[in-house]
């Protein structure tokens, strides 16, 4: 497969290493109330669909980038690369919309 | 056996082979002479050889059926010694001076083989044969009915030399890769290289032209060989465009890479010293254009497998382009237009042309040749080869035909499996009846030519082009259209017909021996289903995959069934397109060099020293140093040991992995990584560390010192170096990305040696520069501290103990270790001091009760190994929320042990469970288990480390150490991990 | 000076160079390298601030850049590998922190690797058969991180006929190997 790095263009997914789900990205509050069962939830009943999945890869013998890269499992289609650093920035800033106390 | 046939009794006129470069060849044992330009297949043919092997199964004497890759029946050893190499086609064989080949699946002779009596019992060994003769007795199978049929079934045998040719691998990156350099693929490859495109062209065959080597018709006013030469010509000086003969693309992968094996020196006796036999490519392609061209398909009819009987159009290849002649009189049989051009072009090379036999009642009129339409061929006769051929006339009379050979032809299936690969289904075209590619081909692949159905050379010629510019245009290139010659443009006329009707035994699939009997068998059966078929007839699932068996076999069950051949299924193929041999998917690494090899700093100087080396991933450790005199491992092992613990030893450490981290939120950063807190660690201080997976179990341990406000170096173990550092990245890329960190791998930068031992101090104190004060007092224990050794060189000084003894780990730039190893071992001469290796290493670590790999083995929390204090509760860390799971915190929860034999001479074997010291010895019982033993040469006895269930509060109880695997059982005595050193007043001196 | 005798990667005491038909490998050891990094949201002013100090502007992804004896490739999202002669700069880290300070994470990395000088006119002949990187569409001034043989390595085109190759220093020899084996299957 290739995969088209958001900076670095094209390049082999034999140069990435895959992890799963990007749902990992969205980490529990370890102080919350229901701390145990989010946690729970977060590692171990993650998505694995047949068709469109959002996964993380990391760039291992590249830039070290780890990327969201959604994907359709079945015929290997990517429709998307972005840079998780970004996407996570963008997560906490509306995060921090929605939930100012926190 | 050795006389030399000069005599190419079947050689013809013209052709494209060099008549003045003879080349001397061997085919069982015997000498012959072909031409440059030859392929094993048309020389043997010139020669007048038509009896090339044995069928698979009965054993029926075999010679060509094509003139291509798709060959099922000309299967021959090749080579000799270690190159002997089984199975190859040699109509694909390019001829070298010297080739040396042998038939297969015979013996003693292949003229006279005695397992051709296989072909007596031909109604035992039916479709399905396997699954119903030898199903009783049971127990006969392996040992009497298997051992039988390996025998007598296969084909060539493998040398069982090692290969003594070297294979590369690469890679390459084009726009537009075209497959295959018939009409079609020039054209394409003509119209993207003129366009400017990165263009690879690559065909198997190891002259460029495709077909049109094989058609006496020309383009235009050109020869159709002569057009590929001017074509090869300009494309050849292009800087753009590369053209790979010899080349095979085999298969389709993802996203435009395709796989390809160049055969770089198939045609010449040996390659070059250090240069490849093959090589594999992964071609990285934008767009591709499959122009594979057709495959002829056989006509299923009584006996149609004897040597001589042949594709039509194979038949005209070997005459047109290798000038050779299967026999000096050749019927033709077909359904189609396609095969008269075998005989008009036979005809004008004056071979005999007896009769056309064409099932087509309406077949039109071959000038000066005999027609006979609407009649069928129904035996033909020749045990060893073809000697005439029963037609039964349109009024049904038969007649005997003599003739040395029969092209025949049912038709021309476009070459496809490129389009499959990627999970592409074939659909029916009712005009060309055929399979033609579908609409769901891989991404960025565009068919062109014969393979996608476009039948004539100019269609191909136009489909090539007209490609080329669409899947440039997608590309954004502006493409002319190239001018292409006007050639042949015949329709294609033909009526289907697939095999004669009563036909006892008619072959289909040449290479697996399945005939029109056995698919009515599977039906019979009702193994309907494509799949059900092939599998219980093994129809196409040999070599060939195939290639001229599938849509014949297709069309007999779908006669059967009643259904049209569409509804009866179609069968995909998968790579590869033909066999890969296992080198060229090695490349390189072989050997020493299956993977690389890291070395450590002090590697030359342990080599010098005559160290034995242990591989731990890719690393080479120093296992231990043996001395004069040391016969034993043990030996050398536990003077180590005892040298270190009364003196001094060093052991070089570099492989720890090493990670940089810095940034204002560095300390922050580390809380989140390990289990135990960092932001209090001092500057100048080291802290051992505890990362926990996630799920809270132990992953991984190390120690990271505090260089600066914002500047920790942490150490990881030496097999997970790679992985926390990934892990590292993810946090603080996907979790943490508003934290101010940065990192980044040191592990090779510093040449890192471990000092321990009572005069560690002493020793290094020869080392460090005066300036700096490593005295107890200036540099305590887990002290850190950037210092100057040997008169000004940089380094690093960590006072860390892994043995439990005072130690520290020293690093300086790795291109000074090998020097300082040698300076250090100088300096600690007056100590007696030793070098030691990872065994005495794992010895001390036992000692002292520290944890390692066996213990940190992916099912181990921090509680279990006495760690569980260390998990803060005070701040959020990976595993922090999962570790304080009620059923990992349970009271006889596992925990990390010491234990030692009730007899002391008994030695502990690791791995080892634990039971009560009476009572069943099973699972529901289980007390522990020994995760690492060794002989302590300081206690002198063997000790071990191990989990027990509630283990802290059972000291001094006996438990029984079981091993029934070796139906080993012996008394051991819980008793604390540390066995040295408890206080740690050692590591504090 | 101290006393302690510097080692190649290779493991001699002088670098080694192999000449293979057209091509030349050259084990080079006279250079320092060092990691900068830029802190967080100081992008910016690290550039400038390399611009300003060492007339060096750090390149974008995939590119390198020189300045005077300073180099520098880009390795990771606000990240580059700096180079300089080994001999002045022994100490190119420090060099760079005291000018950066607070707003670049800089950490040594000179002895990580092993460095090889393949020049050669036929060079992308050569890395057509080590590497999947595009090494065609790498003009002189590229530079990427990729594999060869396992191994990963960065690749910096320095010249039309030069490829600096940068690989983990303990696997020199394997590294060398592939580079030579290689030469030889096309020289």
């Amino acid at each position: 497969m290739i995969i088209n790095h958001p900076l670095l263009g094209p390049r082999d997914a034999q140069e990435f290493t895959y992890l799963g789900d990007a749902g990992l990205m969205n980490r529990p509050y370890w102080l919350s109330e229901t701390a145990l069962q989010q946690f729970h939830d977060y590692l171990y009943l993650r998505e694995n669909p047949a068709g469109e999945h959002r996964e993380l890869w990391f760039h291992e013998q590249g830039d070290r980038s780890w990327l969201v890269v959604t994907r359709n499992t079945v015929t290997h289609e990517i429709l998307k690369v972005e840079l998780a650093r970004d996407v996570a920035l963008a997560q906490k800033a509306a995060n921090l919309v929605q939930e100012p106390s926190q | 056996m050795s006389a030399v046939s000069t005599q190419q009794v079947n050689r013809l006129s013209g052709g494209l082979v060099d008549r003045g470069q003879p080349l001397s060849f061997r085919f069982d044992g015997q000498s012959y002479q072909g031409c440059s330009g030859d392929t094993l297949a048309s020389a043997l043919m010139a020669n007048g050889v038509r009896l090339m092997g044995r069928s698979f199964k009965y054993h029926r004497p075999r010679g060509l059926l094509s003139a291509g890759s798709e060959e099922p029946n000309a299967l021959v050893e090749l080579r000799t010694g270690g190159r002997q190499e089984p199975n190859t086609r040699a109509t694909v064989a390019e001829l070298y001076d010297g080739l040396d080949a042998r038939s297969q699946n015979r013996w003693p002779s292949l003229e006279r083989d005695m397992m051709a009596i296989n072909d007596r019992f031909a109604n035992f060994l039916t479709a399905g044969f396997y699954y119903k003769t030898f199903m009783w007795p049971k127990a006969f199978w392996e040992k009497l009915y298997e051992p039988i049929i390996r025998k007598a079934a296969g084909l060539g045998r493998l040398t069982g030399d090692a290969d003594p040719d070297a294979y590369d691998k690469g890679f390459l990156h084009c726009d537009l890769l075209v497959v295959g350099a018939g009409p079609a693929g020039l054209a394409a490859a003509l119209t993207a290289g003129r366009a400017g495109a990165r263009v690879i062209l690559a065909d198997e065959d190891f002259l460029l032209g495709g077909r049109l080597l094989s058609e006496a018709q020309p383009l235009a006013d050109i020869a159709g060989a002569d057009w590929a030469g001017q074509v090869q010509a300009e494309l050849a000086v292009m800087g753009n465009v590369r053209i790979l003969p010899r080349t095979t693309v085999f298969g389709a992968y993802d996203h435009g890479i395709y796989g390809a094996v160049e055969r770089n020196a198939d045609h010449v006796a040996a390659p070059d010293a250090g240069k490849p036999r093959q090589t594999l490519w992964r071609i990285y392609s934008k767009r591709a254009i499959i122009a594979t061209g057709a495959i002829e398909r056989p006509i299923a009819f009584e006996n149609n497998d004897r040597p001589g009987i042949m594709l039509a159009g194979a038949v005209r290849s070997f005459a047109n382009r290798w000038a050779a002649t299967p026999a000096s009189s050749v019927v033709i049989f077909a359904n189609n237009d396609d095969a008269h051009q075998t005989a008009r072009d036979l005809q004008a090379k004056g071979v005999d042309v007896p009769a056309v036999v064409d099932v087509r009642p309406d077949a039109p009129e071959i000038p000066g040749i005999e027609l006979l339409a609407g009649a069928q061929i129904v035996e033909t006769a020749g045990r060893l080869g073809l000697r005439s051929v029963t037609v039964r006339m349109a009024n049904g009379k038969t007649r005997i035909i003599p003739c040395g050979a029969l092209a025949m032809s049912g038709g021309w299936n476009p070459n496809l499996g490129l389009t499959c690969h990627q999970r592409g289904r074939p659909v029916w075209d009712g005009d060309l009846h055929a399979f033609v590619p579908g609409q769901d081909l891989p991404v960025g692949q565009h068919v062109a030519g014969a393979a996608m159905g476009a039948m004539s050379t100019d269609a191909a010629l136009r489909s090539g082009a007209e490609q080329a510019g669409e899947a440039l245009a997608d590309l954004g290139f502006t493409v002319p259209a190239p001018e292409l010659p006007k050639a042949e443009d015949a329709p294609v006329s033909l009526t289907p017909f697939w095999h004669v009707q009563g036909a006892k035994r008619a072959w289909l699939d040449f290479q697996n021996d399945v005939t029109v009997k056995d698919v009515k068998l599977a039906h019979q059966e009702n193994f309907t289903a494509v799949e059900h078929l092939k599998r219980y007839t093994t129809l196409g699932m040999a070599t060939d995959q195939g290639k001229t068996s599938n849509v014949g076999a297709l069309a007999v069950m779908a006669e059967l069934t009643g259904k049209s051949i569409p509804q009866t299924g179609t069968t995909i193929f998968r790579p590869p397109y033909t066999p890969v041999a296992m080198g060229a998917l090695a490349g390189r690494a072989v050997g020493k060099d299956f993977h690389p090899t890291r070395l450590t700093p002090s590697h030359a100087w342990a080599e010098e020293q005559g160290a034995v080396f242990v591989e731990v991933g890719n690393w080479l450790r120093a296992q231990w140093f043996p001395k004069p005199g040391e016969t034993h491992w043990r030996q050398s092992v536990d003077r180590e040991v005892q040298q270190t613990r009364r003196s001094v030893g060093i052991c070089d450490v570099t492989t720890l992995g090493k990670i940089d981290v810095q940034g204002a939120d560095a300390a922050a950063f580390l809380n989140m990584m390990y289990a135990n807190g960092f932001a209090k660690l001092p500057v100048g201080k080291v802290r051992y560390g505890l990362m926990l997976r996630e799920d809270g179990v132990a992953y991984d341990d190390g120690t990271a010192a505090r260089l600066a406000e914002d500047h920790f170096v942490v150490t990881t173990t030496t097999a997970n170096a790679v992985l926390v550092y990934r892990n590292m990245e993810f946090v603080r890329q996907c979790l943490c990305p508003d934290m101010d960190v940065q990192l980044i791998s040191t592990t090779e930068a510093w040449a890192q040696y471990a000092v321990a031992g009572p005069n560690a101090r002493k020793l290094l104190q020869k080392i460090v520069d005066p300036e700096f004060d490593i005295s107890n007092d200036a540099f305590p224990f887990m002290a850190c501290g950037e210092i100057t050794v040997c008169g000004g060189c940089r380094a690093r000084l960590f006072r860390i103990s892994f043995s439990g003894e005072l130690a520290y780990e020293i690093a300086v730039p790795t291109r000074y270790g090998d020097a300082l190893m040698r300076e250090m071992m100088a300096a600690g001469e007056a100590f007696d001091v030793t070098p030691y290796g990872t065994e005495a290493l794992g010895v001390m670590r036992i000692e002292k009760g520290h944890a390692a790999g066996n213990e940190l083995n992916g099912t181990t929390t921090a509680l279990n190994l006495g760690l569980g204090r260390m998990v803060s509760g005070k701040k959020d860390c990976i595993g922090n929320v999962l570790s304080r799971r009620e059923g990992m915190n349970t009271d006889d929860a596992l925990r990390l042990v010491g234990l030692k034999p009730v007899t002391p001479a008994q030695s502990l074997p690791a791995g080892g469970h634990l039971m009560a010291a009476s009572g069943p010895v099973d699972a529901a019982h289980d007390q522990g288990y020994v995760t690492s033993a060794a002989y302590s040469p300081t206690l002198g006895t063997a000790i071990g480390l191990g989990f027990v269930k509630g283990g802290a509060e059972r000291l001094g109880e006996q438990l029984r150490l079981v091993n029934p695997l070796e139906k080993q059982e012996m008394l051991v005595e819980i008793v604390s991990a540390h066995f040295v050193d408890p206080e740690g007043e050692k590591l504090r001196a | 000076m101290h006393k302690l005798k510097p080692l190649t990667p290779l493991g001699s005491h002088t670098p080694r160079v192999d000449r293979i038909g057209p091509f030349e490998i050259a084990e080079t050891v006279e250079t320092a390298f060092a990691s900068v990094a830029a802190r967080n949201g100081q992008e910016a002013a690290v550039i400038s601030a390399m611009a300003q100090n060492h007339g060096l502007d750090l390149p974008v992804a995939g590119k390198a850049a020189q300045a005077g004896k300073l180099a520098a490739f880009w390795i990771s999202p606000s990240q580059w590998m700096c180079a300089a002669p080994h001999e002045t700069h022994e100490l190119l880290a420090q060099q760079l922190k005291a000018t950066l300070g607070d707003r670049a994470s800089v950490v040594e990395q000179t002895d990580a690797w092993c460095r090889f000088d393949v020049t050669g006119k036929k060079l992308c002949d050569l890395f057509e058969r080590l590497t999947k990187a595009d090494v065609r569409a790498m003009p002189p001034g590229s530079a990427c991180r990729s594999t060869v043989e396992h191994l990963g390595v960065f690749l910096w085109r320095t010249a039309e006929d030069q490829m600096v190759v940068l690989g983990p220093r303990s696997s020199a020899a394997s590294l060398h190997h592939a580079l030579v084996t290689a030469a030889r299957s096309i020289a």
